[in-house]
């Protein structure tokens, strides 16, 4: 079990965690959350959103029963983290575009930060929020640009064209529009699903993912895929 | 500290607490959490013939004090799990149940024989998945299509046959008994029960198979009625499981008739669930002065 330093209300639903505690993990990961002893049984998988010394914070929206359990919890209570999990982003060079939709922004600012700190040509982030902006200010210090977007369409912001990455987490549709947009393009987008999870460790096969290859298991094979495997160009297929 | 060793039919396990099917994989990825070692035995996912990628839509899906899954039997079938699963199964020290499905009697018998070369010693006739749209619990749901199903299959094995049954039936023990009688050498239960969601905002069904299984501590109480009842009316072996995520909970279904447990959806719970049950089970001899869970077994 580990301590909870903080747990900051951001927005209606929207909360910050941070855990006391030395932990491993890189942009892209996951760990399994777990507030409570026995129910709801299963834990909450949830992106590494930072990560510093003595440190692992975590953005998460209340939406069930254990996000609202742990959007309870006080600094000082007790939380169980197990991970990290996950594939996390590939390490990438050039000129890169992180695109976050509402609470995809989660993994992206560890992916922001460590992109930064290894000097890329060119790092713009977008940020699209369906009603206000939650957490665009902790991206500030990762990125030559920053692009907001609230109540349209964040994918309409960029032209694929001038990235060589794209790094995306957000709705399907949205991760969807952005694959197609920059096929044909310079840009390669990788995309990190959500799904539900049970075991977390790719045991259960709850939380398999579709991908041009057969099934994937989100938790372990991802939760980053390439876009274009998980949404494939129908043309070239068909 | 007690030993917790079991007879079970003609074999013996190390402990009583075995993984159930579709909750443990092939052992690989606990493997890495923790010595599955120390298990008493892992019972692998569902093997079918030919390789299938399971349902579509949501898989899992929360209730009160449980689970619904959908999974529907994704599984690398049987070629594939002899090529990329059994080596590293047979190098655990641990005992290996495969558990195999179908959906025809044919392609259940031909899954098993081909299973037969491996050295696992117990096959776990899984004829009770409620996740599948032809075949699985079909099989289980009566008792003459239950003993049809099992007297082609013991034609086909020299394995312990174990057969895996559903809760939704009207009379369990009717059907334990046809298994038996087909030849079966142990019976194991439940498997899920059936059970369903819906989303009244978008006013669908949440599975896209309409009915999921339902599992965990919900269940509990009804998986140990069944148990006993089992157990009164047949005399191999049984497998008990539904719920259980202590070594009390455990030691309740050894009460109820139950040779060996299976633990499912506690996994998730607690991923060392496995390995805690088991030394649960042991403190809970030592300070109730049991010397051995035959003492305790079907008591009731």
């Amino acid at each position: 079990m580990s301590k909870i330093m903080y747990n900051n209300r951001l927005a209606e639903n929207i909360y910050e965690i941070g855990v006391e505690g030395s932990f491993k993990g890189a942009m892209g990961q996951f760990y399994m959350v777990r507030a409570w002893e026995e129910y709801p049984v299963l834990s909450r998988p949830l992106s590494i959103h930072d990560l510093e010394e003595g440190k692992i914070v975590f953005l998460y929206r209340v939406c069930g029963e254990g996000t609202k359990i742990i959007s309870r919890k006080k600094p000082g209570d007790e939380i169980s983290l197990e991970g990290p999990y996950g594939n996390g982003f590939p390490t990438v060079k050039g000129r890169i575009a992180l695109v976050g939709g509402g609470l995809g922004t989660a993994p992206l600012r560890l992916a922001a930060k460590t992109i930064w700190n290894s000097n890329p040509e060119k790092l713009d982030i977008y940020l699209g929020y369906a009603e206000e902006d939650i957490n665009s200010n902790r991206f500030s210090k990762y990125a030559d640009s920053i692009n907001i977007d609230i109540g349209g369409y964040v994918t309409d912001m960029l032209d694929p064209s001038d990235y060589d990455i794209i790094f995306a987490c957000g709705p399907e549709p949205m991760m969807e529009v952005l694959t197609r947009k920059a096929q044909g393009t310079s840009a390669k987008v990788f995309i990190s699903m959500e799904k539900r999870m049970a075991c977390g460790i790719g045991a259960c096969l709850v939380c398999t993912c579709s991908t041009k290859y057969g099934n994937r298991k989100t938790c372990k094979d991802g939760p980053v895929f390439a876009g274009e495997d998980v949404f494939p160009d129908e043309l070239k297929q068909g | 500290m007690s030993s917790s060793k079991v007879d079970f039919g003609k074999l013996s396990f190390k402990n009583p607490v075995v993984m159930a099917s579709g909750t443990f994989g092939f052992g690989k990825e606990y493997g890495e959490i923790y010595d599955v070692s120390k298990l008493g035995g892992i019972s692998t996912k569902g093997i079918t013939l030919e390789k299938r990628a399971g349902n579509k839509g949501i898989r899992v899906w929360e209730t009160p004090s449980g689970m619904m899954n959908s999974v529907g039997l994704e599984n690398p079938g049987v070629q594939g799990f002899i090529e990329n699963e059994a080596r590293h199964l047979s190098d655990l020290d641990t005992r290996v149940i495969v558990n195999v499905s179908g959906s025809r009697t044919e392609d259940y018998a031909e899954t098993v024989k081909r299973i037969e070369s491996t050295p696992f010693d117990i096959v776990e006739l899984n004829i009770s998945c409620p996740n599948v749209k032809s075949g699985g619990m079909a099989f289980g749901t009566n008792a003459d299509s239950a003993y049809g199903i099992v007297s082609e299959i013991r034609k086909s094995t020299q394995k312990m046959l174990m057969v895996k049954l559903s809760p939704n039936v009207g009379d369990i023990a009717e059907i334990a008994s046809a298994c038996v009688s087909a030849g079966a050498d142990a019976i194991s239960l439940i498997n899920t029960i059936q059970a369903m969601a819906v989303d009244i905002y978008s006013r669908k069904i949440i599975f896209d198979n309409t009915y999921a299984g339902l599992s965990g501590p919900a269940v509990r109480p009804i998986a140990l009625r069944m148990v006993h009842q089992v157990a009164k009316a047949v005399n191999v072996p049984i497998m008990g499981m539904g719920g259980i995520t202590s070594g009390e909970d455990a030691i309740s279904f050894i009460m109820a008739g139950a040779s060996c447990v299976q633990v499912g959806t506690a996994n998730f719970m607690d991923l060392r669930a496995g390995m805690r049950i088991v030394d649960e089970i042991e403190a809970f001899m030592d300070r109730e002065n049991v010397k051995s869970l035959s003492d305790i077994t079907g008591i009731l």
